[in-house]
């Protein structure tokens, strides 16, 4: 008779949960920014609205400079007060802005789990370019890399990728953006596209696809979706031509091997324009020794691709190390006397620990 | 039924095996034993997938050299493309397994030390039962049931099994996560291997934990789930 009552108890409880429940969620509205004009156009329909009214969120959406439904003045006020009941615009305005000495600066984001992520800004001359995350922490475990010490802590949506490039300060005058902030972009790839549609689409940010790079450690079922369906520029972090050697860098190697990461790219049509570039950390008395180029030499043999040497960032609890710059010299010409067109990319934003591979949000 | 004796993905042929029993050993855990088609080393993983139109994964094996089977130990995700289908294979139905590969293989006459979360421990099931032994195996759950083989590995290594449960039903040897127990060893020996296999967050964090007491990396062998 007890255990009866309690199960009714239970029940009642669990009933007014649920009511609790489907009221929060009702009361929380779905934000518009970061829908494609696809998904605008299923929502305005579905609201019973005329179908151009999605090319006209569109605009104000990615065209204009708004900060509510309200100010969408060429809808009508029953269709703004339709899309209130329901949504909201979305944008989130970063919590935090350190500048580092070179000009660099790191955004923290708050998403919408409650988690934050960071975005780093890189001026250089004429160009400003946005590094964006495309997940709250990364699952990849990397070595060489401060964000993976966070663990994984969930996806970030198209919306909240995009709102990385439209709420920093230097949103007007961006000129390239790349996926390389915290997470792997492959592993959130229906995001990534998503945001990557909205920034190159004429309805949305209408930038060319040339200036836009993501990269990847190489998830070989994701690498082939995203070279037929995206027409942005791809850079793969490949950190040694060894193949045990990079299991031991980079455990992902495991599952997606070097060598079918290249095979991959090298199946694939090319234009002229898209840019295949591989990424590659230099750490000292490791993976920058002659055997090393003559082997990147023969692996990325017929890739038109350009290298791109970083130098490495030491973080805590790792045993690799910085190699110095007369070796990084020595490595780089090596690499262009083998014909492969190599740089050294320059590090930024070092003391504000928002250069390659430091980004994390662990502490917060 | 599956036609295809062998079907490629990316660099691995993967053919046609037979299913020979599988048990839900916990919730949601599943232990799927199909043919031995080919030679294993403990430590070695497979391919696998249950037909041409789904993507293989990476599971380690979780049996031992000289076995007459080949088993895995798998994690049911529902909202997955794979692990639904496998969950519902019976006796005599078909799946695709490539041949054995890895380098998770322990080195004879090398102390050792295996650290696992999960199902995690599968490689180390497949060490014990080819006679490997460590010097201790952490084995980290939150659910009680998850400490997978339990019986087979109290009964070989006595107390040199450390169970570390971060639940809360009061039971195991340690309370607390595996970083945990690591972090509360004074000393740990440093010219033992120490293998790693779990999720990345516990690989990462025992990584750095194990660098931190001064264990050289060449020492940490590490396999991510992925």
């Amino acid at each position: 008779m007890v255990e009866k009552e309690m199960n009714q108890e239970q029940e009642n409880k669990k009933s007014v949960d649920n009511e609790a429940q489907n009221q929060i969620k009702a009361e929380i509205k779905k934000p518009l920014f970061g829908s494609t004009l696809d998904e605008l156009t299923a929502l305005v329909l579905e609201l019973g609205l005329p179908k151009f009214t999605a090319k006209q969120l569109a605009d104000w959406l990615y065209k204009k400079e708004i900060s509510s439904i309200e100010e969408m003045s060429n809808l009508s006020k029953k269709a703004r007060e339709q899309l209130s009941e329901k949504y909201e615009l979305g944008l989130k305005p970063s919590v935090k802005v350190q500048e580092s000495k070179d000009g660099t600066k790191k955004y923290l984001f708050p998403t919408d789990s409650g988690k934050y992520i960071e975005t780093a800004m890189i001026p250089d001359k004429n160009r400003k370019t946005v590094c964006v995350s495309s997940q709250i922490g990364c699952k990849m475990g990397c070595l060489f890399c401060m964000t993976g010490k966070q663990g994984f802590n969930g996806q970030l949506t198209a919306g909240e990728i995009v709102n990385q490039v439209r709420m920093i300060d230097e949103f007007s005058s961006i000129t390239n953006i790349v996926y390389m902030g915290m997470g792997e972009p492959f592993d959130n790839l229906d995001e990534v596209l998503k945001s990557t549609e909205i920034l190159t689409a004429e309805w949305g940010y209408a930038m060319s696809p040339r200036r836009i790079t993501v990269s990847s450690i190489g998830i070989v079922p994701a690498l082939k979706r995203f070279l037929n369906e995206s027409n942005c520029n791809l850079a793969i972090s490949v950190h040694t031509p060894f193949e045990e050697q990079r299991q031991q860098l980079m455990p992902v190697q495991l599952a997606y091997p070097l060598h079918e990461v290249l095979d991959e790219i090298r199946s694939f049509d090319f234009d002229n324009q898209r840019k295949i570039s591989f990424e590659y950390i230099v750490f000292g008395g490791l993976n920058d020794s002659p055997e090393h180029v003559k082997e990147m030499a023969r692996i990325f043999n017929g890739i038109k691709c350009r290298v791109n040497l970083i130098r490495f960032h030491p973080i805590p609890g790792t045993p690799l190390q910085q190699t110095d710059e007369s070796r990084l010299q020595q490595f780089k010409d090596a690499l262009n006397s083998k014909g492969i067109l190599t740089i050294i990319r320059s590090s930024r934003g070092q003391d504000i620990f928002a250069a390659c591979g430091l980004l994390s949000t662990k502490g917060l | 039924m599956q036609n295809e004796l062998s079907i490629k993905s990316g660099s691995h042929f993967l053919f046609r095996n037979k299913v020979e029993g599988q048990i839900e050993v916990a919730e949601g855990k599943f232990l799927l034993t199909f043919e031995k088609q080919f030679e294993l080393k403990a430590g070695h993983v497979v391919a696998l997938t249950s037909g041409a139109d789904i993507a293989p994964r990476i599971y380690s094996l979780c049996c031992g050299e000289n076995e007459q089977y080949m088993q895995i130990l798998y994690d049911l995700k529902p909202e997955g493309q794979l692990t639904p289908l496998l969950s519902t294979l019976k006796t005599g139905s078909y799946i695709y397994v490539s041949k054995p590969y890895g380098s998770f293989m322990p080195e004879k006459e090398m102390p050792m030390w295996w650290i696992a979360t999960g199902t995690g421990i599968a490689p180390f099931r497949s060490m014990l039962q080819t006679g490997y032994k460590p010097q201790i195996l952490l084995h980290g759950a939150r659910v009680k049931d998850n400490f997978y083989f339990e019986r087979e590995f109290k009964t070989a290594l006595k107390a040199a099994y450390i169970q570390c449960y971060s639940g809360n039903e009061g039971v195991g040897d340690f309370f607390g996560r595996v970083s945990k127990y690591l972090e509360q060893k004074e000393q740990l020996p440093h010219d033992n291997k120490y293998y790693l296999c779990g999720r990345a967050l516990m690989v990462v964090e025992v990584r750095d934990l194990l660098i931190s007491k001064g264990i050289p990396y060449e020492n940490i062998i590490s396999e991510i789930f992925f």
